[in-house]
């Protein structure tokens, strides 16, 4: 496993393309997500089977991409994290922390008399705080991150219910349910926020020396090292990142349900990991797909309308789950092998 | 497990195969008659007699609830779904259990979409589901809101629901009684999940009720409904208090735990009292030689309820045996205790845990 994994970072990452950059970055990403985009058209064609004009009806496909909204952004900072090998088990009671953070009386009162977007900017920053605090213990304290991370999901969780009292906290500060919760052209703000973070994602993964460093750590930790790159700050920087993307899921689920509560993002580490690893992103680290990313989300919530829509139960689900990402990542896997020996 | 030699298509093959037929044995074992184990013991009551129960046109009801991880949301759930069968008006479109509210929310918009003629919503919070109850109700859809109740009442049509500060009531009352006088009386208290606002009314109620006869709650350690972390809150429980002369306990699924945790500590100086109204407790009260004195009743027949009261509304019938012509804003099912006197009477209604 190892042997081929160090040999991906310098092909992935460091040849560049001879071809246009738009038509290599069209065959990079199709031919790397073939067996994801497979996957969802196959379920978009079993919803049309199934559920005909229901499925393909325009508000239904809005209900898919807002239910993919929150875990998709939380999952683009996971794929960073995957990305350099590590793994990040505390983004759901970060993501609670941050909410109910951000939805105290206090809070509230003073995002009432000022602006709301002191809300928003709560929630952020408490998720960037976390998860720096994570950075510093992973990076510096060389704690592994699976320890340091899992301390931080049962920490952040009990703070959450510390601050809220095990209450949920309505949101009564209508201009932020208001501009988060709302529509611009018709299509959802917390939407566009996904789009956002997920354009921003690629451009800073797969567009700067932040990303390439990025991929050299995943591939060779020890080989970043020696060429100067400065491992323990990038480590740091991408846990933070991390923590940031469960604050920005925060704020979007606090407008999606108008509250905050110390059990949102109960569950969430999973989904987001699930979806990253069926996205391409190798849990060794060295390769990883922000593109990939975006499918894995869409594919997971598409199959949860699927099965709303034909009245199926939630436990068949959860196999058909667990059966897709096993499928995607052998056929990933034979791809990527395929690709290798062309 | 894969070497380097091994043909690509045929595994890639394989694969696709194994996704594809995940898909159709999902999709053949759910069209399968889906709710064959029922809960038994708690076969519902016939359809009422009266003009109601006459057929009217066809509704469609959506139904959504939180996972039946617990004995009580599975009966809750069983029960909604086998009273729809009894009426051949109503299509009951379940959308199974989910904890996470985000998938629930999307549940509910499915249904708006779909353009369902009533919903029957039991939230996992009813404060986060609050939102896009009012965008059913915007669009002209009724909503029942079922046992945890929304931020605001005007999302809703109807509310149907145990009385949570009742059960509070009656269990403090019991004790108060059974302790007759006795001052400085050790109570302790195992609630369910701590952040439900259900449970703060019901731990409201009773400590009220306690205070009447200057009793006061001395240990109280919250469990989350189910048995696993019944036994957990209640051994805890049993090593702070070394002696009781009393115990709520919320929730009867919990309570099969509680009961494992007080059969391991070798304890028998108090007595019980639970709350819910499952067939286990009250066996156990049945039997006489139980810790279990009483049980409160929550019932767990309330989405049940919530489908009939949600045909009614799609059909624009009334209440029978009411002078009034719609049906109202707020039913609260009655609190009862229930005892070793009249266990008999309530047996019937209780769901099987």
């Amino acid at each position: 496993m190892s042997t081929t994994t160090e040999t991906q970072p310098s092909r992935t990452v460091y040849t560049r393309p001879r071809r246009s950059a738009m038509k290599w970055l069209l065959d990079a990403g199709l031919r790397r997500n073939m067996g994801l985009i497979f996957a969802l058209l196959l379920l978009c064609a079993l919803g049309a089977f199934t559920a005909g004009d229901r499925f393909a009806d325009s508000n239904n496909m809005m209900t898919i991409v807002r239910l993919a909204a929150v875990t998709g952004v939380v999952s683009i900072g996971a794929t960073f994290v995957i990305t350099i090998a590590g793994i990040d088990l505390s983004v759901g009671a970060i993501l609670a922390l941050s909410a109910v953070w951000a939805t105290t009386v206090s809070g509230q009162a003073f995002a009432e008399s000022s602006s709301w977007i002191f809300m928003a900017l709560t929630a952020m920053a408490v998720g960037a705080a976390a998860g720096l605090i994570n950075g510093i213990l992973i990076a510096y304290g060389k704690v592994v991150s699976f320890i340091t991370t899992l301390a931080m999901m049962a920490a952040a969780r009990g703070l959450a219910e510390i601050i809220s009292d095990k209450k949920t906290q309505i949101i009564t500060v209508e201009p932020f349910l208001k501009a988060v919760g709302g529509d611009v052209f018709g299509v959802p703000v917390i939407v566009l926020i996904f789009i956002l973070v997920a354009i921003g994602g690629w451009v800073l993964l797969n567009r700067t020396t932040f990303g390439r460093r990025t991929f050299a750590i995943g591939g060779n930790p020890e080989a970043a090292r020696l060429a100067g790159i400065k491992v323990e700050r990038h480590t740091m920087a991408i846990y933070a990142l991390a923590g940031l993307c469960a604050g920005i899921g925060a704020l979007m689920l606090m407008a999606r349900t108008t509250t905050g509560s110390a059990t949102h993002g109960t569950g969430l580490e999973l989904d987001v990991i699930a979806a990253v690893v069926i996205g391409g992103t190798l849990l060794t680290g060295g390769r990883g797909s922000i593109f990939g990313t975006v499918l894995g989300v869409l594919i997971f919530s598409t199959l949860t309308n699927l099965f709303t829509l034909n009245n199926l139960s939630l436990s068949v689900q959860l196999v058909a789950k667990g059966a897709i990402i096993v499928s995607a990542v052998l056929i990933q896997r034979q791809l990527a092998r395929r690709a290798q020996r062309t | 497990m894969f070497t380097r030699t091994q043909r690509p298509s045929k595994m890639l093959g394989a694969a696709a195969l194994l996704a594809t037929s995940a898909f159709m044995l999902t999709a053949c074992v759910s069209n399968a008659p889906a709710e064959t184990a029922s809960t038994g013991a708690a076969a519902a009551a016939p359809a009422a007699a009266g003009s109601n129960a006459e057929a009217g046109e066809k509704v469609t009801i959506g139904f959504s609830v939180p996972a039946a991880d617990h004995g009580f949301m599975a009966a809750m759930t069983d029960l909604a779904v086998e009273t729809a069968k009894e009426y051949p008006d109503v299509e009951l479109k379940v959308a199974e259990g989910t904890n996470d509210v985000s998938v629930q929310i999307s549940q509910v918009e499915t249904m708006i979409n779909d353009k369902v003629d009533a919903i029957v919503l039991l939230p996992f919070d009813g404060a986060a589901l609050t939102q896009v109850a009012q965008k059913a109700m915007d669009a002209g859809i009724p909503v029942i809101n079922v046992d945890r109740e929304f931020s605001t009442a005007q999302s809703s049509r109807v509310t149907v629901l145990g009385d949570n500060y009742g059960v509070g009531v009656s269990a403090g009352d019991f004790i108060c009684n059974e302790l007759d006088g006795k001052k400085d009386a050790k109570i302790g208290e195992i609630p369910g999940i701590d952040s439900l606002p259900l449970t703060q009314d019901r731990s409201r109620g009773f400590e009220d009720a306690l205070e009447k006869c200057g009793l006061e709650v001395s240990n109280r350690v919250p469990a989350e409904f189910t048995v696993e972390s019944g036994e957990k809150a209640a051994s805890n429980l049993l090593q702070a208090a070394p002696h009781l002369d009393a115990i709520w306990n919320h929730d009867d699924d919990q309570g099969v735990g509680v009961l494992a945790a007080i059969k391991a500590a070798d304890r028998d100086e108090f007595f019980m009292v639970g709350n819910g109204g499952s067939a286990n407790m009250m066996r156990e009260i049945q039997s006489g030689d139980s810790v279990v004195k009483a049980t409160t009743v929550y019932p767990a027949y309330q989405a049940a309820d919530g489908v009939r009261v949600a045909r009614l509304v799609a059909q624009d019938k009334a209440l029978g045996d009411l002078l009034d012509i719609e049906i109202p804003r707020q039913i609260v099912l009655y609190a009862a205790v229930v005892t070793a006197e009249n266990v008999e009477k309530y047996l019937p209604t209780a769901f099987e845990s």
